[in-house]
């Protein structure tokens, strides 16, 4: 026995950040406790300024103030690049096809054939590649941000929305995310018990019927999940709420801020002669 | 308020069943009253406690007579009936714990300034030293189990209805639980109706017993009349009630090998080997477990244990070749690695693995993969090639020792929670793969069942199976004689 049980073992690392978050918030911040209907205004704004037109101009000086956005709400830049790196390039992609495709004005820098980039076609790909992040950004500021309570809260305080559908959807989109995990689980189980590979044809029967234990076990744990709320008198007219959501002068100094950015974006482009809006142009 | 609880010819029958799940039963339980409500595996007591909390879907089933709280009927929305449920997972309703502390509360329509000390409070009361922006997500199934305590403690309700509420608990804090419990109910007066397995945890803290039977109530009194009454003794024992302070004894009982077996001191001769292993589920940061070094041998049981938390089903996990190893690597020799191209269980093809390492999930559920109790049972020695009357034989054994045999034509999904983790862990034991992995195989089990599962693992490790069984039951390690690897000892106490 001596040579089989020599355990050293260490508990994992207690952690208490949000598994379910985008990205880890690792410190408060003004931003990030704002409203999150004011964040969601501001991702708005900032889209106006960015959407109407293709130009490094606006685009850039949106992207510029979405950078700072993701310093300022406290959100850990190493994890957002290690999450996030498709964005990027996903954004450089789309350029590389701009930079191909685009109109070909202005001196040529690459002449390879079927491959002709110029000065034109090049400014165009960098003005996508630029506007798709400063598009993506604060979604995902947006996103990493605002606790979906916090956002239940503001829509049934302030937009007046029915309260049992938010509290209804609050919890069924916890529920989402455990059928995420619920599917790895089913899938593992489904290798365990030996029908996870085989013919296409056997493939397919064994993933049928997973996605309908899936399925079964979705309604079953709604079902309980309903149940436990129903049995903490969920329904019941007169509901309080544990907090206020209310607005403060940092709402105000934020949306301020993304209203100046988005008409600063719309005017230099203007100004200087780059805007290309994508309408009616 | 305390408020007490009465049933007259109450029955309800689910929608898809032909036998009534509950009753038809009388019940007279006093305001104030503690009682524990005990049966076997299948007899309907969750079903009777939803009825009681007034969560039963209307639509779900159909009933007669009445129960009747504080004579009227139940109704959630008074906030009258505190229930706990068997699923810690569905009963965590907010992702911040404050929150859903709060949920209660809220619906009840208390103001703002009432409900924030009643959160620190009620969070006190069940022992969750957690602030209140610490997410519902990271809790183990312990501590979720916890904070629905504390969501039901902050209501104040005057019926407290729990249901197995320490079944997901480590034993070492099974008391503590218990004692939450119990605390709750002296603060409050409030009537208590618990459902538990495990006698000898309440019998001491509860006024009366009340054994549910298949049709109704099959006796109930006071503990110390109904367990120190001869003539009962039969039939609590034909019920599957554990006798207080019985020892669990099996028809029969291995002795874990002796550490001077000769075979143990070779290391060739393990199937399933170790070294240097780190466990951790896929796109963890961290891993559970570290440097783990294990051997399994042929017809050997080794039971791995621990506080919640500790990384148990991880472990399980990686040895069964299902996830892939966080650090170091689990291997496959003799006998398991004949006809394999890779040492690696995890590298090996879903149809090579399954007959060779079999693996029973925590919750059952997920690995039901037919629709009928007997198809279930029979696809592993079908797969595993065996010959029809073999797989007839066999899945006739299985049916017979696990009492399932009226339910061969069921779904497996709309078996009791009880009967579901006897067929998921039967399936698996049925093809007697070379090493059986099992986590918490004897969950919800009443006596009888529980003995015949003994049996069936004593059968394939007679049959030189190897197992490897997750379990806080000791009773059942030492009844299949594991030796046992102790995970986290005392590092992450629930």
């Amino acid at each position: 026995m001596r040579s089989l049980t020599e355990l050293t073992l260490r508990p994992a690392e207690a952690t208490v950040a949000d598994p379910g978050q985008l990205i880890p918030v690792v410190r408060r911040s003004a931003v990030g406790t704002c409203n999150p209907l004011t964040k969601i205004a501001v991702a708005l704004i900032l889209m106006v300024g960015a959407l109407l037109s293709i130009d490094l101009v606006s685009a850039g000086i949106v992207l510029a103030f979405s950078l700072v956005l993701v310093f300022a709400s406290g959100l850990d830049p190493a994890q957002a690049l290690k999450r996030l790196w498709f964005l990027p390039a996903g954004a450089l992609l789309a350029a590389w096809g701009t930079a191909i495709l685009a109109e070909k004005t202005g001196a040529v820098l690459v002449d390879a054939g079927p491959l002709l980039i110029t000065t034109g076609s090049l400014t165009a790909a960098a003005a996508i590649f630029v506007r798709a992040l400063a598009l993506a950004i604060p979604l995902v500021v947006l996103a990493s941000t605002i606790d979906p309570r916090d956002l239940a809260d503001a829509l049934i305080q302030h937009l007046r929305l029915p309260e049992t559908v938010v509290v209804s959807v609050l919890a069924a989109s916890r529920l989402l995310g455990l059928l995420v995990v619920e599917w790895q689980t089913l899938s593992t189980a489904r290798r365990a018990r030996g029908v996870a590979d085989g013919t296409p044809l056997q493939r397919c029967s064994s993933l049928l019927s997973g996605i309908f234990t899936l399925l079964v076990q979705a309604i079953r744990r709604g079902t309980r999940m309903a149940m436990a709320m129903e049995g903490r008198a969920f329904g019941r007219a007169g509901r309080t709420w544990r907090r206020r959501s209310s607005f403060h002068l940092r709402d105000l100094v934020l949306t301020a801020a993304a209203v100046l950015v988005a008409s600063a974006a719309i005017t230099s482009a203007v100004v200087l002669g780059t805007w290309n809006p994508i309408i009616g142009g | 308020m305390a408020l007490p609880v009465t049933a007259h010819a109450f029955s309800w029958r689910h929608a898809d069943r032909a036998e009534p799940a509950v009753g038809p039963l009388d019940l007279d339980i006093a305001a104030g009253e503690k009682v524990l409500l005990l049966g076997p595996s299948g007899a309907g007591k969750s079903t009777l406690l939803h009825a009681i909390a007034g969560v039963l879907p209307a639509e779900s089933g159909e009933g007669t007579g009445e129960i009747l709280v504080g004579g009227t009927p139940p109704d959630p929305r008074r906030g009258e009936v505190g229930v706990v449920f068997q699923d810690p997972d569905a009963q965590v309703i907010f992702s911040r714990v404050g929150d859903d502390v709060a949920f209660g509360m809220e619906n009840l329509g208390l103001p703002a300034a009432e409900i924030e000390p009643r959160i620190t409070a009620s969070l006190a009361a069940v022992g969750l030293d957690l602030d209140h922006d610490h997410p519902t997500a990271a809790l183990s199934g312990g501590q979720k189990q916890r904070l629905a305590l504390a969501g039901i403690t902050a209501m104040a309700p005057g019926v407290l209805v729990l249901d197995e509420p320490t079944a997901n608990i480590d034993p070492p804090s099974m008391p503590r639980i218990r004692d939450v419990v119990l605390r709750l109910q002296a603060e409050t007066a409030a009537t208590m109706i618990v459902v538990e397995h495990r006698v000898d945890l309440w019998i001491d803290h509860v006024d009366r017993v009340i054994v549910l039977g298949r049709s109704g109530v099959v006796v109930q009194g006071p503990p110390r009349r109904v367990f120190g009454d001869p003539d009962l003794a039969e039939v609590l024992a034909q019920c599957g009630i554990w006798l207080p302070g019985a020892v669990r004894e099996p028809p029969a009982t291995r002795r874990p090998d002796s550490p001077t077996d000769s075979r143990t001191d070779s290391a060739a001769e393990a199937v399933l080997r170790a070294r240097h292993l780190g466990v951790g589920r896929p796109g963890a940061l961290n891993p559970a477990v570290q440097d783990l070094d294990l051997g399994i041998h042929s017809g050997e049981a080794v039971g791995i244990v621990g506080p919640n938390g500790a990384g148990k089903s991880t472990t399980a996990l990686t040895l069964a070749g299902l996830i892939p190893e966080y650090a170091g690597e689990v291997t496959a020799n003799g006998p398991l690695a004949l006809g394999a191209k890779h040492a690696r269980p995890f590298r090996w093809p879903s149809s090579f693995l399954a007959p060779r390492i079999g693996m029973v999930f925590q919750e059952p559920e997920h690995q039901f993969l037919r629709a009928t109790v007997a198809a279930e049972l029979a696809l592993g020695p079908r797969l595993a090639g065996w010959s029809a009357a073999e797989v007839e034989a066999r899945v006739t054994e299985l049916l017979r020792t696990l009492g399932l045999e009226n339910l061969a034509e069921a779904h497996p999904q709309g078996l009791s929670g009880g009967e579901k983790r006897r067929l998921s862990v039967a399936a698996m034991l049925a093809p007697r793969p070379t090493v059986l992995v099992v986590d918490e195989p004897t969950f919800g089990q009443d006596a009888l069942t529980w003995a015949g599962l003994v049996d069936l693992f004593i059968d394939v490790l007679d049959h030189g199976s190897a197992v490897v069984a997750v379990s806080h039951d000791h009773a059942f390690l030492d009844a299949i004689g594991a030796r046992r690897i102790e995970l986290g000892a005392g590092a992450l106490v629930d």
